[in-house]
């Protein structure tokens, strides 16, 4: 049976097993119809030219993991940033964790979507957000209707995350393939703060297929800082929705680290619904072998005097593919936006492919848009250089790579994540660096 | 044991970059304890010639020898060169972001270490040289904590090059055009600091466009090169004559 087809069949199931009187049950009605309707997307599609789902949606993914497999803290210490205090929220296989997180309701509302969608007093927040965001596709549509699990995370009114927040999706191979389809809902409300660390990490080599979908709404002067750390299995292959409102003055950013896993698809809209709004779109994609990541990012300035800045960076070896499509569209109405965009990539073998297609739509006279694009190879002469210090020439050429991709991480904010991230790029890329010296 | 008087033999090199030939033929040698300065009109060859002592690859040697040291040079790649004790200060030393000069230093001194079969060099001797050779070229200590290059001015890329010759010790430093955007206050500084690490073990090559360099380290034996060959070797007053009556006369008396 075709996965549409068994994913089709087992939502009857699905929907007995939670509840048919649920809230959302009319949402997730409508949504299976939606992806029946839909299906997968295929490379017919302008936005899925350049990557196919063919050789990811061929293995026979079970749906329904069958328990929660237990795991140990010190199996997983070294996929968390544990060297700083945070809150965690842990799922297992699809499953909430519940001694491996760490959640709160003291002023914010770190804890389970499976609990903001079944009890009344997250009534009000659901009904306002949920699925409000994320716009109408198949793969949305199919994560809206098994929608059950992931992070719902609420900071109220004039309040501040007193410490970052970890999702972190574990598959655990229990099941020969595994499916799973996290959902997350964000909602940082006016003049409010938070910083929000996610990470899906496959623990065995058994096949795993993430459709994951993320809605942030940033209200009025809220600042969120997003980081993305995609550094998965060769088994493993994800598809990142990300959906982002933002309201005036709200400031977000959403920095995406791609080096593991098998295929990558990263579709981060972000929707500017009032004025001095400020989004910042950053990424570093270091792939080698067969792997390919692929960033879809779509900035919306629909109100005036907004910003966007778009910086990613990629590194690609052997036969690994890159793909970078992101559209900047800015309406009628969206006079004095600045929306600056760029991607910068490096080849180091013949064999490796990048696609990389910015595109513009401006409806608006008096705005300042900038885009551009680079493919290449490392620099002779700095090679040269490097060299003639007596560093190795493969050295040489790890030590410009993590040159070319460092800038990305001055914008990151905090110092654990920058450090842990130059790491794991000096680690990539086989610089050995002394970073306490 | 036999003794090697010569450091440096460069015997009738030719090389050329997309089959144009730029060196047209270079006899040079150069012994311990001397300064030599290589002085000539734009377009006549002096960076091309540090940069095929220093090995870059991008130039192909058609004909002729480079000896240092009794090792003939031309199979081994620029780090190996490195490794045997040759420097290149670079006209336009390169930038690069988010790594910075202490790292930096770290990684090619241990580089150095690793092919002569050496351990790392341990944190606290590291700092210990760092901190030696930063104040002998006064520079501030901020400074080394900066990306390599990113956004120094040209006098802090100049003395930045120095102060990379002084912690690797090499034998033969070629120091291209280090003079070029430097101020006199620079200058001076860069100067004093190659005459601090010269001794009678080590050599240095100057190449230089004007004679302004070789009132602080005053050479040896002065060449002029034009057209990718060597016309006249003299003493340090023939810097001076340069100076006075520009290259016409010598490229005149070459012919």
């Amino acid at each position: 049976m075709e996965l549409k087809d068994k994913l089709i069949s087992s939502f009857l199931a699905f929907e007995e097993d939670f509840g048919a009187e649920s809230e959302v049950h009319q949402i997730r009605t409508q949504a299976i119809k939606e992806f029946e309707e839909l299906g997968f997307p295929s490379r017919k599609e302008e936005a899925w030219k350049y990557t196919s789902l063919n050789s990811v949606l061929k293995h026979d993914y079970s749906v329904f993991p069958k328990k929660e497999e237990a795991i140990e803290y010190r199996d997983i210490k070294k996929y968390l940033i544990h060297d700083i205090d945070t809150y965690d929220l842990v799922f297992i296989d699809g499953i909430y964790s519940s001694h491996l997180s760490q959640t709160t309701h003291d002023k914010i509302d770190v804890c389970l979507m499976s609990s903001a969608l079944n009890k009344p007093q997250y009534k009000p927040v659901i009904d306002n957000y949920f699925n409000k965001i994320a716009p109408k596709s198949g793969l949305n549509a199919l994560n809206t209707a098994f929608a059950k699990e992931g992070a719902f995370i609420h900071i109220h009114k004039n309040k501040l995350a007193d410490k970052p927040i970890q999702i972190i999706n574990f598959s655990t191979g229990n099941e020969t393939a595994l499916m799973v389809q996290p959902r997350n809902l964000v909602v940082v409300d006016e003049n409010s703060h938070v910083q929000i660390i996610e990470r899906h990490q496959s623990l065995t080599d058994h096949p795993v297929l993430t459709n994951s979908v993320t809605e942030l709404y940033a209200d009025k002067r809220a600042i969120v800082d997003y980081y993305k750390i995609q550094n998965d299995k060769s088994s493993a292959s994800l598809i990142d929705n990300t959906f982002i409102e933002q309201q005036s003055e709200s400031v977000v950013s959403v920095h995406t680290f791609s080096f593991g896993g098998r295929l990558t698809r990263n579709n981060l809209n972000f929707y500017q619904k009032g004025e001095r709004i400020d989004s910042t779109l950053k990424g570093v994609t270091i792939i080698e072998g067969k792997q390919h990541v692929d960033h879809n990012t779509l900035v919306h300035h629909i109100e005036p005097n907004c910003e966007s800045h778009q910086d990613y960076k990629g590194i690609f070896a052997d036969s690994s593919v890159g793909v970078f499509n992101g559209k900047v569209v800015v309406e009628k109405e969206a006079q004095k936006t600045n929306a600056y965009q760029s991607n910068n990539n490096i080849l180091v073998d013949d064999k490796a492919t990048i696609n990389s297609k910015p595109q513009l739509e401006i409806f608006a006279d008096d705005v300042k848009c900038s885009h551009g694009c680079t493919i290449g190879q490392l620099d002779e002469e700095a090679l040269f250089y490097l060299q003639s210090r007596g560093i190795p020439r493969k050295e040489a050429r790890g030590l410009l790579m993590y040159a070319f991709a460092n800038n990305v991480l001055e914008s990151v904010k905090i110092p654990e994540i920058k450090k842990r991230i130059n790491k794991l790029i000096a680690l990539k890329l086989g610089v050995e660096l002394g970073f306490n010296l | 044991m036999h003794t090697i008087k010569d450091m440096l033999k460069i015997k009738n090199l030719h090389a050329s970059i997309d089959d144009k030939e730029i060196l047209k033929g270079i006899n040079l040698e150069i012994n311990p304890g001397e300064v030599h300065a290589i002085m000539g009109p734009n377009g006549s060859g002096k960076s091309t010639l540090s940069s095929v002592i220093a090995g870059k690859e991008e130039f192909e040697m058609t004909q002729g020898e480079i000896i240092f040291e009794g090792t003939n040079l031309s199979e081994l790649d620029p780090e190996e060169r490195a490794h045997k004790g040759i420097f290149l200060s670079f006209q336009y030393p390169v930038e690069i972001p988010g790594v910075s000069v202490t790292n930096f230093m770290k990684t090619a001194i241990n580089a150095h270490r690793k092919a002569n079969g050496l351990e790392d060099m341990p944190a606290n001797e590291m700092l210990k040289l760092i901190r030696e050779k930063s104040e002998m070229l006064e520079i501030d200590r901020k400074f080394l904590s900066r990306s390599l290059n990113e956004g120094f001015s040209g006098g802090e890329k100049k003395r930045n090059e120095i102060f990379q010759m002084a912690m690797l010790d090499p034998k033969l430093s070629i120091l291209d055009e280090t003079d070029s955007g430097l101020d006199i206050d620079a200058l001076r500084i860069v100067a004093d600091g190659v005459n601090k690490l010269r001794n009678e073990n080590n050599a240095v090559l100057l190449i230089t466009h004007y004679q302004r360099l070789l009132n602080y380290i005053v050479p040896d034996v002065v060449h002029v090169l034009v057209d990718g060959k060597i016309v006249k070797t003299g003493g340090k007053e023939l810097a001076y004559e340069l100076e006075e009556r520009g290259y016409d006369w010598v490229k005149q008396e070459a012919v």
